[in-house]
């Protein structure tokens, strides 16, 4: 006799929600009347504005609506070395023989002038690079201000920083910095550099000059010493020449590790220094006693924080299996309640993406996952007519070796993985080139400092993610670079240890 | 002729050397207007308060000009002083240390905004001009010093352990709590800078490590003390976190190490008697006493973070680390 089997509903204790009930935000926008960008912006060398020797410009634009917003100079081989020797010769007369204490008072009026200027660089940020005004306003430009702050404050205090060593700073730093933190990164390369007593040439990112220029002008208004800040716009070629400069004693760059390596290879030979600061494929791992909904948070923050152009965010998902299905259902829920729209919106999560040829990149990548056979989740939000824009997005089904998990989209893509053990997990984590930072989501703190030993990255969050401070050293293990900034260990990168 | 029975400063002719304590009848008649006398109260829990003993005395210049009618401090101010340096220990230490950092910066911003009135009143009590605009500005050079330090000292005095057990093991540096300090009494040796400079080092380090204090003023030289109180008072600095008393060693010294909610004491002379004195009284609660009594304030010995460390307190934390696959040990 055949038994019947009685199947027994499986009880579900996660609530379907809607989205669609036709509650919308109003629109909350940040004025633009704060920000003065000028029509045109000439090269900042020797304390004053500079004509390019080329005599061109170039434009740039707000990527949330494609509309110029001003043109800047287009350096050429020449401007850079009109601008290392300014800098050379800053340093030579001025900067080197300076007492510490008085170089230190420099650095913090600039630091002061960045508060006091606050709204007007966050509003440029969010306008130049695309990320939303939230971001910009609470954490770019705060945290470039504490930046200054903090490293003016090591200026007289190096006897203290090497034990049994006395410093001597470097010379002349050329420094290129990316377009994901225009306005931070400008601080995280000037402040160590000159505070340790070094003079800079910086090139910001050819889609983000403006909130480097208007940093140029706050430097001016300091009275820092002519020729110890230069900042010169233009693209790779200019990039290139600073690089190649023979009067150059350190190159700092933060970047893609493409160009790191192009970079390592151009100095090779020379005596000159570099750090860098590179790509990475962050591992971002979920165990099954990790507080779920602040796990969750967590991820979309790591992964979706900046439309994704960061670093060090958490591209790479590993959830144990035992709670994978649920974070994936919270995963594919919150991305549905993430807004994104204009940057000037204070309601806007994800802002734009910075430029044609970038969303281009995320597109293609999105198209190899699904080639890859990951299953593609993306939420159903509407994007703006103009503009680049992509919605968050997510690939379940993911494998170890597909491109998808191994390669640095830097973008607003997840890609998802599953594990069983904390063995599989490390190494799984640990199986990339990159080693910028990593993740940990657990209740249990031994587990944590287990992990936190064993991952091979620079950076390691437990139970919190992106958080940055002047006094926290940032950089990576690997092909992420080396070198580090921030804090105690961030005085290395610019001066010789004796 | 009009006869001028008020004595001129005994100071260089070519200041303008006219106390603001001592109205001349000329510049009465000359302008019409008469001065407003200033009234040199104490400093407790972020308010001017009057000794609450009503008393006063009267220190002199070097000329025997006097000064001020100066609050006689009294054991019952002390306490009152600890009351509100105790209160305000959560609070200071619970801020960021960057957040210290930017409010010992703008100490540094509202001297620098008064440096006349400070170097005016120097050279009320002795000093020349010269001497008293250096002075002025290494103690604005000293604030800066340590706000810069706030929020580094801690990574150079702390360490991670590598014990040998399977344990994340950290040491870090933490504040005392509050602290006793006798400011510099006076301006001999050369370089004890009592009036403003000597002042000024010895509190900085002590908030800048996170702790609050109650300060006694140099007896013979306590204008600037009182000045610079209403310089905190503007600095965004919260009331209670240094509290500045006027009066007389001789007569508080002993309150101050005996008091058993304060952690350290901190003094500056070199009177063995009264440092015997405080060795021993002191220890009924076991406070943490240092003595700065051979320091040039004057020069870079008089800054340091191991000032700072002076008044820290080192915690040890232990964390077990998971044995994964045999992992031994940890950091």
């Amino acid at each position: 006799m055949a038994t019947k089997k009685k199947t027994v509903p499986k009880k579900s204790n996660t609530v379907k929600l809607k989205f669609d009930t036709g509650w919308s935000y109003a629109p909350a926008p940040e004025s633009r009347s704060a920000a003065t960008i000028n029509k045109q912006y000439d090269l900042f060398i020797n304390g004053e504005w500079q004509k390019p020797s080329s005599n061109k410009y170039f434009d740039t634009i707000n990527p949330a609506n494609e509309e110029k917003l001003s043109e800047v100079a287009d350096a050429n081989a020449a401007d850079v070395d009109a601008a290392v020797k300014a800098a050379r010769n800053a340093y030579e007369k001025v900067w080197k023989k300076m007492p510490a204490k008085e170089r230190a008072k420099y650095i913090f009026r600039i630091a002061r002038m960045v508060q006091e200027k606050a709204r007007e660089l966050a509003i440029i940020e969010s306008l130049d690079g695309g990320k939303p005004i939230r971001e910009s306003r609470d954490f770019d430009v705060p945290t470039a201000g504490n930046h200054f702050f903090y490293y003016a404050g090591w200026a007289d205090k190096l006897e203290y920083a090497f034990p049994n060593r006395t410093t001597e700073p470097l010379g002349v730093a050329g420094q290129i910095i990316p377009w994901n933190f225009p306005l931070l990164m400008a601080a995280w390369k000037i402040a160590p550099a000159i505070a340790t007593g070094n003079t800079v040439v910086l090139k910001p990112a050819e889609t983000t000059p403006l909130t480097a220029l208007k940093l140029a002008e706050i430097i001016q208004e300091s009275d820092l010493p002519p020729g110890v800040v230069n900042i010169i716009t233009g693209a790779g070629a200019t990039g290139a020449a600073i690089v190649n400069h023979p009067d150059v004693n350190k190159i700092a760059f933060t970047g893609s590790t493409d160009v790191g390596k192009i970079i390592q290879r151009a100095i090779a030979g020379t005596n000159k220094k570099a750090t860098l600061e590179l790509g990475g494929k962050a591992a971002n791992i979920i165990f099954e006693d990790a507080p779920i909904d602040q796990a969750v948070e967590g991820v979309i923050n790591g992964i979706y924080f900046n439309q994704g152009h960061v670093c060090c965010a958490g591209s790479r998902l590993y959830v144990q299996e035992s709670v994978a299905k649920e974070v994936i259902r919270k995963l594919k829920d919150r991305i549905e309640s993430l807004i994104v729209g204009d940057p000037m919106d204070k309601n806007t999560d994800i802002g734009a993406i910075n430029s044609r040829s970038q969303l281009d990149i995320i597109h293609k990548y999105i198209s190899i996952g699904k080639k890859e056979g990951a299953e593609m989740y993306e939420s159903s939000c509407r994007l703006p007519g103009k503009g680049f824009f992509c919605r968050p997005t997510l690939f379940t089904n993911v494998a170890q070796s597909n491109r998808i998990a191994q390669e640095e989209i830097f973008g607003p893509v997840l890609a998802v993985l599953t594990f069983r053990t904390d063995d599989e997990v490390i190494e799984k984590a640990n199986n990339s080139p990159y080693g910028l930072s990593a993740g940990v989501w657990t209740d249990k703190g031994s587990k944590i400092f287990n992990m936190t030993r064993r991952m091979r990255a620079g950076v390691i969050w437990a139970n919190t993610f992106n958080k940055f401070d002047p006094s926290s050293p940032f950089g990576g293990y690997k092909e992420s670079g080396f070198g580090r900034e921030g804090g105690l260990h961030g005085l290395s990168a610019y001066v010789n240890v004796v | 002729m009009e006869k001028t029975s008020i004595k001129k400063s005994s100071l260089s002719i070519s200041e303008n050397g006219l106390s603001p304590r001592t109205p001349s009848k000329e510049k009465k008649r000359s302008s019409g207007r008469l001065e407003v006398l200033k009234t040199y109260k104490i400093y407790i829990g972020g308010q001017f308060p009057r000794t609450e003993s009503g008393r006063y005395y009267i220190p002199t210049n070097a000329a025997g000009k006097k000064l001020a009618n100066i609050c006689l401090s009294s054991r019952k101010d002390f306490r009152d002083a600890v009351l509100a340096a105790r209160g305000a220990v959560s609070g200071w230490s619970g801020r960021a240390a960057f957040n210290r950092s930017q409010i010992l910066y703008r100490m540094a911003e509202m001297l620098e905004g008064r440096k006349a009135q400070f170097i005016d009143e120097l050279i009320q009590q002795d000093s020349t001009k010269a001497k008293a605009e250096k002075e002025v500005n290494l103690a604005i050079d000293r604030l800066i010093y340590y706000a810069g330090w706030c929020d580094k000292f801690q990574q150079l005095f702390s360490s991670v352990n590598p014990v040998a057990s399977s344990h994340f093991n950290f040491s870090v540096p933490e504040p005392t709590g509050v602290v006793s300090i006798i400011a510099p009494q006076s301006d001999l040796p050369a370089g004890r800078q009592g009036s403003l400079l000597g002042l000024v080092s010895v509190i900085a380090p002590v908030i800048a490590g996170g702790n609050t204090c109650v300060v006694l003023a140099s007896e013979t030289k306590p204008l600037c003390a009182v000045t610079f109180a209403e310089v905190l008072n503007s600095s965004d600095l919260p009331g209670g976190v240094v509290n500045i008393l006027t009066g007389k060693p001789s007569e508080l010294a002993s309150w101050f190490v005996e008091h058993m909610d304060v952690n350290a004491t901190i003094y500056c002379e070199n009177n063995s008697d009264t440092q015997k004195m405080m060795r021993e009284r002191s220890a009924v609660n076991l406070k943490r006493i240092t003595f700065y009594d051979k320091i040039n304030w004057n020069t870079d010995e008089g800054q340091s973070p191991y000032f700072i460390m002076d008044t820290q307190e080192i915690k040890t934390t232990w964390h077990p680390i998971e044995n994964i696959a045999g992992a031994g040990g940890g950091y």
